[in-house]
């Protein structure tokens, strides 16, 4: 029994209507981009037919209207996270990638140089690698890496030493390919030990697990609007009041100043600091409405019905398949979400997922933006199945009747 | 499925289950590129001897989807033994034929019409032609080609 009503949710998803080759959409791909309900549709149309404007600009009530719809968003997503002052710690920016940047221009460039060191885990998506190394080769700090073990989880055994000397530790929530859930709390509380900061990739987790900030003890945390049923185009770096105050801005431009000179230019304080240009607006009204509609069906829910059909979908592919289908990653529990990679005997992933198309199952293949980590894998590439609230267990059998046909066909 | 079977032909699955010229020639002398489909993390290593003008050896490594894999395959069948010029040739048909097809996708905002293709001179390559119906795949099939292409670049410099 299903701690959701799954069949009166999906309703509420629009895309779930169509039909691909025929055939009712199976959309298992919510770790690459989630689906959007009605309400946060309706509220973005709804701002442009009736309270488009700049924000911060206008005096115009209109403008004002606009305005206060966007600082709203704000508080609703600092509220979201348990953040202890929502109106100063929320930054909008275009995703978790752009978060990432942010932190490292911002932040890292302040406070990383030479003989400095950061953590990163073998488990990270590129958006969490990337911007780091981009970093390390112009200040020339070092990148320690913690490593995953066979069964996916990441090996603490050495955290103390990796920690040693490190001044930030920057993580994800959950494995976009493994599922991994990792333990933030304690990794926070070991950083703050070593005097590091700690930044967690929501990207993952932010969207299927419960999130409290301040008991957690983080210090920045991102995540994306498109992978929390909220639309494209927004994204949020979290960090506490105090760094964020300190932090140098990111881009420049209007809106991140108090006031600009021939000589020079004064920044304004965060987190307009950090939000330069005209911001997303209609997307921090969609993010608010998507994280209220999460609210209103409770993450714990959401978080349990996943789970039950994560377990679900691991025992039946197991006893579907046995040992011709590898899950990378955790079996089933509390330790693990709903992203499930899979290498099917002799079938490439690229071809998976063509055959899973022809049943309108839609998952992902290849790399996952996750490279170290599929080299430690020794797999090129998986077809990875990720759930949202809105999927059900007749969702894992079409994708089983699928894999069936892809099995069959290069026997 | 109809579709499906004419992307999986029998004779692409047999050059996905036992692909020919597989493995990599001692490089130098032979000439070695590499490609990356950066989308979905297919390689191909090309590793080809030219003598005289003539492709006398060529070999292939890395990994990918049977698309990938089986038309490098079927590649290296068609060019071992052929001249650059004749290797430069097939690649021109072959690359057409995947090309053609993105045209006449294209039809109905008014694209020229596509120059035929000899489809005889393709051989077993034309069992290919299935997957222009499957536009995301045409890079899998055209990875090995866009990198003897830059192995062929090199004999000549």
């Amino acid at each position: 029994m299903s701690s959701l009503d799954v069949a009166v949710l999906k309703k509420e998803f629009p895309l779930l209507e169509q039909k691909i080759h025929g055939r009712d959409i199976v959309y298992l791909d919510s770790g690459a981009s989630s689906l959007q309900p009605r309400r946060v549709i309706d509220a973005m149309s709804t701002y442009y037919e009736t309270t488009h404007a700049n924000v911060h600009r206008g005096v115009y009530s209109t403008a004002e209207h606009a305005t206060r719809l966007y600082e709203n968003a704000r508080i609703t997503v600092g509220k979201f996270l348990g953040a202890p002052d929502p109106k100063s710690e929320v930054v909008f920016t275009k995703n978790t990638t752009e978060s990432i940047n942010l932190l490292a221009q911002s932040w890292g460039g302040a406070n990383l140089g030479s003989g400095d060191a950061i953590v990163l885990s073998i488990m990270e998506h590129h958006a969490n690698i990337v911007p780091w190394q981009m970093l390390a080769a112009r200040l020339g700090f070092e990148i320690r890496w913690i490593p995953v073990d066979a069964s996916g989880f990441l090996i603490l055994d050495d955290l103390d030493q990796l920690l040693e000397g490190a001044k930030l530790l920057s993580i994800t929530g959950m494995s976009n390919v493994l599922g991994t859930i990792n333990p933030i709390a304690e990794l926070a509380a070991a950083a703050h030990t070593h005097g590091a900061l700690i930044h967690v990739d929501g990207a993952q987790s932010v969207p299927h697990l419960p999130i409290d900030v301040t008991a957690a003890d983080l210090d920045f945390l991102s995540f994306s609007g498109h992978k929390a049923l909220g639309p494209t185009g927004i994204g949020v770096l979290w960090g506490r009041a105090d760094l964020l105050g300190a932090m140098p801005p990111f881009l420049g431009g209007g809106g991140m100043i108090l006031d600009v000179k021939t000589d020079g230019f004064l920044a304004a304080p965060a987190p307009q600091r950090f939000e330069a240009g005209t911001p997303p607006i209609a997307e921090a009204v969609g993010l608010a409405e998507a994280l209220s509609f999460i609210d209103d069906i409770g993450i714990d829910a959401i978080r349990s019905h996943e789970l039950e059909l994560t377990t679900y979908a691991l025992e039946r592919l197991d006893e579907h398949f046995g040992s011709r289908l590898i899950v990378h990653g955790p079996g089933p529990g509390i330790h693990r979400g709903g992203a499930i990679s899979m290498t099917l005997e002799g079938v490439h992933a690229h071809d998976v997922a063509q055959i899973l198309d022809s049943y309108a199952v839609c998952v992902r293949p290849g790399h996952h933006c996750a490279k170290p980590l599929m080299r430690f894998l020794g797999v090129p590439a998986t077809a990875r199945a990720s759930f949202g609230l809105y999927n059900e267990e007749h969702d894992i059998d079409v994708l089983i009747e699928g894999l069936d046909e892809a099995a069959k066909l290069f026997a | 499925m109809a579709d499906l079977e004419e992307l999986y032909r029998e004779i692409i699955l047999d050059h996905y289950r036992s692909p020919r010229n597989r493995g990599e020639l001692p490089s130098p002398p032979a000439i070695k590129t590499e490609g990356f489909n950066p989308l979905c993390g297919d390689e191909i290593v090309v590793t080809i001897d030219v003598n005289g003008g003539v492709i006398t050896d060529i070999k292939i490594g890395g990994q990918g989807c049977s698309i990938s894999q089986s038309s490098a395959s079927m590649m290296s069948a068609a060019v071992k033994g052929k001249t650059v010029a004749e290797a430069r040739s097939t690649i021109d048909t072959f690359k057409t034929l995947m090309s053609v097809h993105e045209a006449q996708l294209e039809e109905s905002e008014g694209a020229t019409e596509p120059e035929p293709v000899d489809m005889a001179a393709l051989g077993e390559l034309a069992a290919l032609q299935g997957v222009v119906k499957f536009p995301v795949r045409i890079k899998c099939a055209t990875l090995s080609w866009n990198t003897l292409t830059q192995a062929l670049d090199e004999t000549s410099v």
